[in-house]
């Protein structure tokens, strides 16, 4: 029907016809899926989540004396960061606690500043204490450096995130008798609410559930900035059991993306305190989809109601990695608010900020509708539903 | 009937009186603590639902500022951080007030600050800790 180069020469002369992922669900409704495909040809999806799997490297420039901080120790703000690499190259993850948090010591932890707030604050262009350790060698003979830096004077910063964008993701619920503290936020009691976490009808994964157009190389929003899908996430899981229509009924593909931290924006990463669990980086993600042919566009079409996810217990079946669901659920059941699970009502709540998406969504579209953002051809696929590739537990063999 | 939630600080001399008792006993108001505890700067401080005909109200709160009690409206002090908050819902189904909630249509997060309960929920389990407690 269209290729991206197409498109492209569209989005040059401004010509291009761009919908969100929310638009295209009523236009498709409204005009069929064979008039739609004719008239649109991109669709933006977005999601704007918490995505612990993400961080950050940088280049802080070398100092005079030089330093190989490569094998030493480096903290940003008490946060410290993984130095396993040469001398001025270090990564800091969004997980990542100051030496001296409690953590859970105190249960639960508040989990008020780590890795992720650290990547926010550089992003927004605050001052941030670095403070390094050295062996010393001869070419590197400095052993301590103790200095603020700033993202304008970094050579690189970069967001490097190894798993973000969730194509669906499990509801959460407690069976047991006291509150639990999970990724998934706080569980009440017996049921006392359910918790999701995903843009549903906006994801960008469950709007092109078989990687048709998405795939390595795909220039994406990030951060709000721009960005790349580096390759496919890690613990991708295209295999698992899909709906006709196509959807994934339970956790499935995942995004491994890279971009320039330097042009992104702290409205779009968000440190964020999971109580009882950890720091975690809420991130801001946007995927062209562009409409190639009918089916792409039938599939960027499903709504809420087409995509189900499984309601999985974490007090106990969670921990101990025990196989099975509670019971299955779409989006739109979700967004009402309330669900029935084992004959009780119970309430619901995203962590994924739907608004926030929308908002990503329109971002994205503005962007290719002025002209500022052109489609890249991904150069390779991601591992297919049909490729066999899985997802595995450790196989433990203990120690001799 | 008139009810009211409200927030009293008892300065340090009046922490050992028996003031909510003269409420009922006095001024026939029904109370409903919501929230009580004495602060670092000894200071008591207590959430309370009041609840009576709109004179003996009346009387009540000036009763309670004759006798030296600070009265503030609970809306004043469980506020959201609006550059924190994300929108993102999770502190819905906590909510034992019904306090906040998602709208439908914009999918944003209301506060209704006149539900609220300050039950202090919601300040530690949302992700940004934008719910602020200014007591």
């Amino acid at each position: 029907m269209r290729s991206i180069k197409e498109i492209n020469e569209k989005i040059k002369k401004g010509q291009v016809v761009a919908v969100t992922a929310e638009e295209v669900i009523d236009l498709v409704k409204k005009k069929g899926v064979k008039k739609a495909a004719q008239e649109v040809d991109v669709v933006t999806t977005g999601t704007f989540g918490p995505m612990c799997s993400s961080g950050a490297y940088f280049n802080i420039g070398h100092s005079k004396p030089r330093i190989k901080i490569g094998g030493g120790t480096c903290k940003f703000n008490d946060v410290p960061a993984y130095c396993g690499f040469a001398a001025v190259d270090v990564y800091l993850g969004a997980t990542a606690v100051p030496d001296d948090d409690p953590r859970n010591k105190v249960f639960p932890g508040e989990f008020k500043y780590g890795g992720a707030h650290v990547i926010q604050e550089i992003v927004a262009g605050k001052d941030i204490r670095l403070e390094a350790t050295a062996y010393g060698t001869d070419c590197y003979p400095r052993k301590k450096l103790e200095t603020l830096i700033n993202i304008k004077d970094l050579n690189e910063a970069v967001l490097f995130n190894m798993r973000n964008c969730y194509q669906n993701y499990n509801v959460a619920v407690n069976l047991s008798d006291k509150a639990i503290y999970t990724y998934m936020g706080m569980l009440k009691p017996k049921l006392g609410n359910a918790n999701y976490c995903s843009a549903g009808q906006l994801s960008p994964l469950l709007k092109d559930p078989y990687y048709k157009t998405i795939g390595v190389g795909t220039k994406i929003f990030l951060g709000g900035g721009i960005g790349y899908i580096a390759w496919h996430g890690t613990q991708h899981n295209p295999s698992v059991k899909r709906k006709e229509n196509g959807v994934p009924q339970a956790p499935a593909g995942t995004l491994a993306v890279i971009g320039d931290l330097k042009q992104m924006s702290p409205e779009w990463l968000v440190g964020t305190g999971m109580l009882g669990y950890g720091v975690t980086l809420i991130v801001g993600i946007g995927v062209p989809i562009p409409v190639l042919n009918e089916n792409i566009l039938k599939y960027a079409a499903l709504a809420d109601g087409d995509i189900y996810t499984q309601i999985v217990d974490y007090s106990q079946a969670y921990p101990q990695v025990v196989p099975g669901s509670l019971g299955e659920v779409n989006y739109a059941q979700l967004k009402s608010g309330r669900i029935n699970l084992q004959g009780k009502d119970i309430p619901t709540g995203n962590l994924s900020s739907y608004s926030k998406a929308r908002a990503i969504c329109e971002e994205l579209k503005d962007w290719i509708k002025k002209g500022d953002f052109l489609l890249s051809e991904p150069v390779a696929d991601l591992p297919q539903a049909e490729s066999g590739y899985t997802f595995k537990l450790l196989k433990e063999r203990p120690l001799a | 009937m008139i009810s009211k939630r409200i927030v009293l600080h008892f300065p340090h001399r009046l922490v050992n009186q028996p003031i909510v008792y003269k409420l009922v006993k006095d001024y026939d108001l029904q109370f409903n603590i919501l929230k009580a505890y004495v602060t670092q700067q000894e200071e008591g401080l207590m959430v309370i639902e009041l609840a009576g005909k709109k004179e003996n109200f009346n009387r009540g709160i000036e009763y309670l500022q004759s006798s030296g009690v600070k009265i503030q409206p609970l809306s004043q002090d469980v506020i959201r951080n609006e550059s924190k908050c994300t929108d993102c819902g999770v502190c819905v189904p906590i909510c034992p007030s019904g306090a906040l909630a998602v709208d439908p249509l914009t999918r944003k997060v209301h506060f209704y600050d006149n539900k609220c309960i300050a039950c202090e929920l919601c300040v530690k389990t949302c992700p940004t800790r934008a719910m602020e407690v200014h007591f």
